[in-house]
C-alpha cells in the first residue's frame, strides 16, 4: 500500500527528541540544576515566587506574540499597551471606578488598540515592523499624557493580593493559575486547531495559504487583536503585582518578550515554532535573571548575557540549517538517491 | 482531528517538561537554604543593602558612602542597588533580591509612599529590617525612619531664602524631583502653607517634575522660563533638579535675574555660587545622613533598639540618638550655605 505522505527520515524518538524546543527545556533544566547547587539563596523559598511573579506579564505577552511570529510578522507596541492599559485602570480606579470594571475597559481598550494594528498589517498591507514601531510610539504617548509623571498607587489590597501572594503549598502565585490555562488554551489553538494550522501556513509561504483557502488576512487581524488583547491583560497584573500605574510602566518588555519568543525556537521568519518551547524560554530567561540577581550581577551584564543568548539561539538555526543542507548536499552527490528519488517520481 | 504522533509528542514534550521544572523548584527549596546560603547572617557579619531612589545620583552617592563608612566600622558588609530611573517599580525587585539573600537590614529611600509596601512587608517577614532614609514610607511598611530634619524646618529654610532673595514679591516656581516622592511632596506641602500665610505678595505659578534626571529637570527650567515671562525665582527642592536649573540660568539672559535656589551639595553647586547665579542654598550633610541610617539599621538587628519612641541608639561618630514619635529619627537641622562658607566643605 502506498503511502500518501513522504516517509519520515529519522525515527519517532528522533523527531521527538531532537527538537529546538526540547534543546530548550534541555537548556533551562541545566541552568536549574546549576542555579540550585552554586548560587546562593537560590533554593531559598522566595526564588520560585519571585521568579514566577516577574516573568508573569512576560509568559502572558509570549502567548499570542508567539502565533504574530510564525506568521512572520512582529508586534513591537505590546509594552505600550501594557502602559496604556495601566494607566487606564489607574485613572479609572482613581475617578471612582471599581477596578474590575476599570479593568475590562483596558482590556477593551487593549482590544482596539490590537484591532487598529491588525487592520494597517493584514488589511492595508503595511510591513507590521513599520506599524508597530509607530503604535509603540502613538500607544506610549496617550499612556503618559494620561497620567502625565504621577504614578496612582492606592490599590486595594484585595486586588494586589491577588497579584501578589501565592500558595502556602507549593508556593506558587496565585495569577499563574489563569496564566497556565490561558497557555493551554493557546497550545490547543496553535497545534490542534485548523486555525493554527493555518498560523504555519501563513508563515511558511502566504501565497500558498491564500490559495488552500486560509483567510490569511483575517488570520494576522485576530494574531493582532489577541497580542492587544492580552497585553492589556498583562498591564492589569504589572500594575496590581507593583502596585503603581505610570505612563511609562514596562518600557522595553517587548524586547524580553520577542527574546523569550527567539529563544524558545520560534523562527524569526516564520512558519516554525512551538508553543512548549515558549514557555521554556521565558522560564529561561526568567531562571537566568533570578540567578544573575542573586549573585549579585548588575542589570547591565545580565541584559548583556541575555542579548548573547539570544544572538546565538538565533543564529543556531542558521548554523544548524547550513549544516543540513550540506549533508543533503553531499548526501545526493554521493548518488544517495534512496527515498528522494522515490518521492520524486511518487 | 486525529491526534498524531507528533502532537501527542508535542503533549508529552510539555508535560515532562512542566513536571521537571515545578519539582525541580519546589523540590530543591523545600530541602532548606541547603545550597551555600552563606550571605545571610550564618557568619555573624551584618548584611546592609543601600537602596536609594536611583543609581548615579551624586546626592545618593554621597549618602551612600557614609552607610559604607558606618558598615565598615561596625565591621558587617555593605551593599548598593538601586534602579536607573527613580520609579517605585523598579526598587521593587531589589527588594525582593534582598529578602531571598537573607540581607539583615536594608535602609532604603522611596520613591513612592505605598507603591513599595508590600515588597518590604514580605522582606520583613523574611527577618530584614527595613530603614528608611532620604524619603519616607507609610509607617507600616518600615521600622524606622531617618529624617534629614523636620519637614517644617526644609521648607521653612527654602521659603525664606527664595523670599529673601526676591525682595518678598514676584512670582516664582518650584522645580521638584519624581511626581510621587513622599520627601518632596510633604515639603512642597508645607512650603504652600508657608507662602499663602506669611508671604502675601509672593505668587507660586507652578509646579513641575524633573524626576531627578537631570536632562529633563534641565527642560523643565527652559520651559518655566519660556511660560512664565515674569518669573522671579526658581526653588528646587532637589539636588538634581537645582544642579540642573543652575546649570541652564548661567549660561543664558535670566542669570542674576531669576533667583535659583533650594537644596543642593556644596561640590556641584560651587560654580553657580562664584559666578553670581546661586545666591544660597541649604542642605544637610547627605554623609551624615547615610553614616546616621546604617547606624540605625545595626541597632535594630542587634535588638538594642524596636523602632518605639524613646529608644536610644548610638551612631559612631555622631553621637547618640534618640527615637521621636512614628519611629522617626532626626539628624539635625538644614545648613544654609553661601559664598563665605561654601569652599569649607567637600560632598
Amino acid at each position: 500500500m502506498t503511502r500518501s505522505y513522504a516517509a519520515h527520515q529519522h525515527p519517532l524518538w528522533r523527531r521527538a527528541l531532537v527538537t529546538r524546543e526540547v534543546a530548550v527545556i534541555g537548556l533551562l533544566v541545566v541552568v536549574l540544576v546549576w542555579a540550585s547547587s552554586a548560587v546562593p539563596n537560590f533554593s531559598g523559598p522566595l526564588t520560585l515566587p519571585f521568579l514566577l511573579l516577574d516573568v508573569a506579564p512576560i509568559l502572558l505577552i509570549a502567548l499570542p506574540m508567539t502565533l504574530v511570529i510564525i506568521t512572520g510578522e512582529i508586534d513591537l507596541s505590546v509594552a505600550s499597551v501594557v502602559g496604556l492599559s495601566s494607566v487606564l485602570l489607574g485613572s479609572l480606579h482613581q475617578h471612582g471606578m471599581s477596578i474590575p470594571l476599570a479593568a475590562l475597559v483596558a482590556l477593551f481598550v487593549g482590544l482596539l488598540c490590537g484591532l487598529f494594528n491588525g487592520f494597517l498589517v493584514a488589511y492595508v498591507g503595511l510591513p507590521s515592523l513599520a506599524v508597530t514601531i509607530g503604535t509603540l510610539a502613538l500607544y506610549r504617548g496617550l499612556a503618559v499624557g494620561i497620567l502625565g509623571t504621577t504614578a496612582v498607587t492606592d490599590f486595594p489590597t484585595r486586588w494586589t493580593d491577588l497579584a501578589q501572594q501565592w500558595t502556602t503549598v507549593g508556593r506558587i502565585p496565585y495569577i499563574v493559575f489563569p496564566i497556565l490555562v490561558l497557555a493551554v488554551v493557546f497550545g490547543l489553538l496553535l497545534h490542534f486547531t485548523s486555525f493554527g494550522r493555518g498560523i504555519f501556513d501563513i508563515g511558511l509561504n502566504a501565497e500558498a495559504a491564500h490559495f488552500s483557502g486560509v483567510d490569511v488576512a483575517r488570520a494576522k487581524l485576530v494574531t493582532f487583536v489577541l497580542t492587544g488583547l492580552v497585553s492589556a491583560l498583562a498591564g492589569i497584573d504589572y500594575t496590581l503585582r507593583y502596585g503603581s500605574a505610570r505612563g511609562d510602566n514596562a518600557t522595553g518588555l517587548e524586547l524580553q518578550v520577542i527574546a523569550a519568543v527567539l529563544l524558545g525556537g520560534v523562527s524569526i521568519f516564520g512558519g516554525r515554532g512551538a508553543l512548549h518551547g515558549v514557555l521554556g524560554g521565558v522560564l529561561l530567561i526568567g531562571v537566568i535573571s533570578s540567578a544573575l540577581r542573586l549573585e549579585n550581577v548588575t542589570v547591565n551584564v545580565i541584559n548583556i548575557i541575555i542579548g548573547l543568548l539570544l544572538v546565538l539561539s538565533v543564529m543556531s538555526t542558521s548554523l544548524l540549517a547550513w549544516v543540513s543542507a550540506l549533508r543533503r548536499g553531499i548526501a545526493t552527490r554521493r548518488g544517495h538517491s534512496g527515498s528522494e528519488m522515490r518521492r520524486a517520481a511518487a | 482531528m486525529k491526534l498524531s504522533k507528533r502532537r501527542l509528542g508535542t503533549l508529552g514534550a510539555l508535560v515532562v517538561s512542566l513536571s521537571l521544572v515545578t519539582s525541580a523548584c519546589g523540590g530543591s527549596s523545600d530541602s532548606g537554604s541547603g545550597g551555600g546560603s552563606g550571605s545571610g547572617g550564618s557568619s555573624g557579619k551584618i548584611s546592609v543593602t543601600f537602596l536609594p531612589k536611583n543609581l548615579g545620583n551624586p546626592y545618593f552617592d554621597t549618602s551612600d558612602k557614609g552607610g559604607a563608612t558606618a558598615v565598615k566600622e561596625f565591621g558587617g558588609t555593605y551593599k548598593q542597588v538601586g534602579p536607573a530611573e527613580a520609579t517605585p517599580d523598579g526598587q521593587v525587585p531589589f527588594i525582593n533580591t534582598a529578602a531571598q539573600q537573607g540581607t539583615k537590614a536594608l535602609v532604603v529611600s522611596a520613591n513612592d509612599p505605598k507603591a513599595i509596601g508590600s515588597a518590604l512587608t514580605q522582606a520583613k517577614s523574611a527577618g530584614t529590617k527595613v530603614v528608611t532614609f532620604d524619603s519616607d514610607t507609610e509607617p507600616q511598611y518600615r521600622d524606622l525612619f531617618v529624617n534629614q530634619a523636620s519637614a517644617d524646618g526644609i521648607a521653612k529654610v527654602q521659603v525664606d531664602m527664595v523670599t529673601k532673595q526676591i525682595g518678598d514679591s514676584g512670582e516664582i516656581a518650584i522645580l521638584s524631583a519624581a511626581a510621587n516622592a513622599t520627601n518632596q511632596n510633604a515639603w512642597i506641602k508645607l512650603m504652600k502653607a508657608d507662602l499663602a500665610k506669611n508671604h502675601p505678595h509672593v505668587k507660586l505659578d507652578a509646579v513641575v517634575y524633573g524626576n531627578d534626571d537631570d536632562q529633563t529637570s534641565f527642560d523643565k527650567t527652559a520651559a518655566l522660563l519660556q511660560s512664565y515671562p515674569n518669573l522671579k525665582g526658581i526653588v528646587s527642592p532637589t539636588t538634581v533638579g537645582i544642579a540642573a536649573a543652575a546649570r541652564y540660568i548661567s549660561t543664558s539672559n535670566y542669570k542674576g535675574k531669576v533667583a535659583v535656589t533650594g537644596l543642593g551639595t556644596p561640590n556641584q553647586m560651587r560654580k553657580y555660587v562664584k559666578d553670581g547665579t546661586v545666591q544660597q542654598f541649604a542642605l544637610w550633610n547627605p554623609e551624615d545622613l547615610g553614616y546616621l541610617a546604617a547606624y540605625a539599621a545595626k541597632a535594630l538587628v542587634d535588638g538594642k533598639i524596636t523602632g518605639k519612641q524613646g529608644d536610644t541608639f548610638t551612631a559612631g561618630k555622631l553621637g547618640k540618638y534618640t527615637v521621636g514619635a512614628d519611629g522617626t529619627v532626626l539628624l539635625g537641622d538644614p545648613f544654609v550655605f553661601d559664598k563665605g562658607n561654601i569652599d569649607k566643605f567637600n560632598f
